[in-house]
């Protein structure tokens, strides 16, 4: 990887430039992307693209001159645009009634970062509208380009290629546009072309397939799953003395859990998972984890709605076969937007013998999750702290200062802004908002969401991350934020190469690994260690005559 | 944009000269009414286009809390779960341009803790646009004085209100002026701001060039050119009744302003349904921002759905079943043994 900027060489690049810019408004049509190492996502695995039945898969690289597209490529880019045109209401609209009014385009974390007016969200949709105008409007096709339209060219789709994997579906510009002009739906449709001529990232298709196959993105055989899982419980064992032995792929549970699959797999996830684990052992939830749908994320997301539902349809399945009666989702950001926007239209409804989700606990009816059954863990820990079922102590946090970073997804999909910040205000005293530019409906993303989140674009990233990273920066300087709390799974992977680069000695961690950091086991030995093993700067009082402690943590 | 005033200028020049050399009829008859079935045909097929393309996901944007627990309060309008939410976003959208209320401007700053980014917010975008709009529609609604006989009280109620200032004689009315004033800010704000500057497309500087010709022409109209209003009155009522007249107070280079106005505005009118233009109807159609946010509680039906295609439990057991007997993994079939070692790796 190469060496990346110093933040004020970075900011300073991220200015915006506007090369070859004209009264006419089309001289970015000039302009072309390099492709250099560092600025573009490795192309897809050409077994993957073929094991998953992508249309066309062949061997392309983005720095060569011939991309190799297939025969007709003009004619199928021309077919799906029309396909999709015809069933996307959004499209259409999207496509037709911009006004170029440039509102949204400080509001892109890749324009902020970049400098790059193609990475302005008005110019990225022009960049599909101009051809949308010249195949599909009068006007386009009569005026040429005094009208903004352009025919496709292979340019045009290495272009696509460039910009369409420099959005992050994070809809900050949806909300600020005075038509709710969406640049997700047009990324997605965009990225749907793309993949129709055999285009598609390693990132996003390698996850996809061992999704399908095994699960879970990262390829985790059951076997292995169940394996990792313990070895978090000998951890689990080391910090409380409390021995948990989940459940797996166990019919007749009340409880169906799922979460990303990098919970198990990478710090700091599997510290939340720990978290989960502890909190279902300590109220004694009726739950069951599985293999076969050990895996929340969906990456089908980033590819085609056809994809994602693929790879959704095993959540309900799974729930079928189990007899689960309702499901509990883990902390994940698209996987979120997928559950509350996508999966019971896809997928649904559900299976018959599943119920409005109830919580054991407190008695609690979701009933705003009545259709598709799934809650989250926010709600659901938010609902249990609400009830005082939680022996909880804060103190145990006091070292750390706590910011929290809204997730794209769950705040401008759903708007599941004050459930984790009850969980966090209950779990540690010691929580300092963001500006308000920056967080809740207005959040910025990690930069690396929409399946982004690779290694060989890193500065890309760190730029993409501005945003989040200035923000952050100012409460580190202003307030000593020490910790960045977050309830998705990306940005548990991406937010701490963010934090190391923007403000140093900021950790990150998930919501429910501060929450079993405070919880206090029923039979659980004092605490000397967080669920990282690192020792508490302030632990729990050891009884004098120590037998062992294992009465300890009643208060 | 040379294009776009040129085009624009172009429009206003020629009718001028049309009607000078004596084809009032055209431009002061059949054009406007070309222009409004145009209008109305066109802005038809436009929102049937719309309207017939399903909406296979609900996919609002929440700018607010959702409706989740009884304890937490949501955010109705900016996040809405009912009906009656979604019409009061959809009506503070229409009617405040509330998305647009929002606005923020993003600045690169230096200070001692090193190179920041700053948000400041920016409501003249907001304030003009506003303007803009709704001064539209008050010289829209003045102007039913011509199509209207007897002329009702409601228009009488808005020229004076228009007309409050009491600046001049003939009144000066608020809202053309004001008109302008915005159109102008439209425009300039395209030219100054290198980011608008570099995406505006001449369909974005002609649309603005044309409003600028309409309330120019308009205003000229009213206190320079002075045109014979009940001669323009007994035109418009022509047109309306559908029995063309040209009185005399019109004709020829006499009316010259007065069917460059005209012309201005049938050319607006002809360009509204296919142009960015129809903007106004489309935002009633935005699925982000016309849809509940309930979107777990009540279901919302593709009419596309595709049948489901997944790898089935049964599939993954047949997989890596060996491998899962092996680590105590509840079974639907009990292993073969030598079946599947392919997988015990």
């Amino acid at each position: 990887m190469a060496k990346l900027p110093s933040i004020q060489e970075l900011v300073q690049s991220s200015l915006p430039r506007f090369p070859g810019a004209t009264l006419e408004g089309t001289g970015w049509m000039r302009t072309k992307p390099a492709f250099t190492p560092g600025s573009y996502c490795y192309p897809a695995k050409l077994d993957t693209m073929k094991g998953l039945g992508m249309p066309n898969p062949h061997e392309w690289a983005p720095e060569n001159e011939d991309w190799n597209l297939p025969q007709g490529w003009e004619k199928i880019i021309y077919k799906a645009l029309e396909d999709r045109l015809k069933k996307y209401r959004s499209l259409q609209l999207f496509m037709d009634i911009c006004v170029r009014c440039g509102a949204c385009a400080d509001k892109c974390h890749f324009f902020l970062g970049t400098g790059d007016p193609k990475n302005m969200p008005v110019l990225r949709a022009e960049l599909l509208r101009s051809v949308y105008r010249k195949d599909f409007t009068l006007a386009g096709k009569l005026l040429g380009k005094v009208g903004g339209s352009r025919a496709l060219d292979p340019e045009i789709i290495k272009e696509w290629f460039a910009y369409f994997y420099q959005c992050t579906e994070c809809r900050r510009c949806s909300l600020f546009c005075p038509y709710g002009i969406d640049t997700a739906e047009i990324t997605m449709i965009a990225r749907e072309l793309l993949h129709e001529v055999g285009l598609g990232i390693h990132w996003i298709m390698d996850p996809v397939s061992n999704c399908n196959r095994t699960g879970n993105h990262l390829g985790i055989q059951p076997h292995a799953f169940k394996e990792i899982v313990e070895f978090l419980c000998e951890d689990i064992e080391a910090v409380t003395g409390i021995n948990i032995t989940p459940p797996f792929n166990e019919k007749g549970h009340e409880v169906l859990f799922i979460t990303p699959s990098g919970d198990v797999f990478a710090e700091p996830g599997i510290f939340t998972f720990m978290g989960y684990l502890m909190l279902f052992h300590e109220i004694g939830l009726d739950y069951t984890l599985s293999t076969y749908a050990s895996e929340g994320g969906n990456f089908g997301l980033f590819t085609s709605s056809e994809m994602m539902k693929k790879i959704n349809a095993k959540m309900y399945a799974e729930a079928e076969r189990l007899g689960s009666k309702w499901i509990l989702g883990g902390e994940c950001g698209h996987m979120w937007r997928v559950i509350h926007q996508y999966m019971d239209t896809m997928n649904g409804p559900t299976p018959k013998h599943m119920t409005t989700p109830v919580s054991p606990i407190t008695g609690t009816v979701f009933s705003h999750a009545a259709s598709t059954k799934m809650v989250h863990i926010a709600e659901f820990t938010a609902d249990l702290i609400k009830h005082d079922k939680l022996n909880l102590k804060p103190e145990r946090n006091d070292d750390k200062i706590v910011t929290f970073h809204d997730s794209c997804n769950p705040a401008r999909a759903m708007g599941l802004l004050e459930e984790p910040r009850e969980v966090l205000r209950a779990v540690c005293n010691n929580f300092v908002e963001m500006p308000e530019n920056t967080i809740r409906e207005q959040t910025f993303c990690c930069g690396s969401g929409s399946g982004l989140n690779t290694d060989e674009i890193m500065e890309l990233r760190m730029r993409a991350g501005l945003p989040r990273g200035n923000a952050l920066r100012y409460v580190q300087q202003k307030n000593g934020v020490n910790t960045m709390a977050c309830i998705c799974a990306i940005d548990r992977a991406t937010l701490p190469p963010l934090a190391d680069y923007w403000a140093p000695g900021v950790t990150v961690t998930g919501l429910h690994e501060l929450v079993a950091n405070a919880l206090v086991m029923k039979g659980e030995m004092p605490r000397t260690m967080d669920l990282r093993q690192e020792d508490l700067e302030y632990p729990d009082d050891v009884p004098e005559d120590d037998d062992n402690g294992d009465a300890q943590g009643e208060e | 944009m040379a294009f776009s005033l040129m085009a624009a200028l172009g429009i206003g020049i020629l009718a001028w000269a049309l009607a000078a050399l004596g084809l009032e009829m055209f431009v002061g008859f059949i054009l406007p009414l070309t222009a409004f079935l145009v209008f109305l045909g066109g802005m038809i097929w436009r929102v049937t286009t719309w309207a017939r393309v399903p909406v296979p996901f609900s996919i609002a944007t929440t700018a607010g809390q959702q409706k989740s627990l009884p304890w937490i309060k949501p955010s109705h309008i900016d996040s809405p779960s009912t009906k009656i939410g979604v019409a009061a976003r959809m009506g503070l959208e229409v009617l405040l341009f509330r998305s647009l209320f929002r606005n923020t401007a993003a600045q690169t700053i230096n200070d001692e803790g090193g190179p920041k980014l700053v948000y400041w917010s920016s409501k003249w975008l907001w304030v003009f646009s506003l303007l803009f709009h709704y001064c539209f529609l008050m010289v829209f609604i003045r102007h039913f004085r011509f199509f209207l006989e007897p002329v009702p009280f409601f228009i009488t109620w808005a020229e004076d209100l228009d007309g409050l200032m009491q600046i001049g004689v003939p009144r000066l009315y608020m809202s053309g002026a004001i008109l302008l004033v915005a159109a102008l800010f439209l425009l300039l704000r395209r030219l100054r701001d290198p980011k608008l500057r570099y995406i505006s497309l001449p369909a974005d500087y002609f649309p603005l060039f044309l409003v600028i010709g309409v309330a120019l022409s308009g205003i000229m109209m009213r206190y320079w050119f002075k045109t014979d209003i009940a001669s323009v009155k007994e035109l418009i009522m022509g047109l309306v009744t559908l029995s063309p007249s040209i009185p005399e107070g019109v004709r020829g280079s006499v009316g010259g302003m007065f069917y460059t106005h005209i012309a201005l505005v049938s050319a607006l009118l002809i360009y509204l349904p296919f142009s960015k233009l129809a903007h106004s109807a489309g935002l009633l159609f935005s699925p982000t921002r016309n849809m509940p946010t309930n979107t777990r509680e009540v279901r919302h039906v593709n009419p596309w759905n595709p049948p489901k295609k997944y790898r089935t439990y049964a599939e993954y057991e047949d997989d890596f079943r060996d491998a899962m007997a092996e680590a105590g993994l509840p079974l639907e079939k009990e292993p073969a043994p030598g079946l599947h070692e392919e997988t015990a790796q």
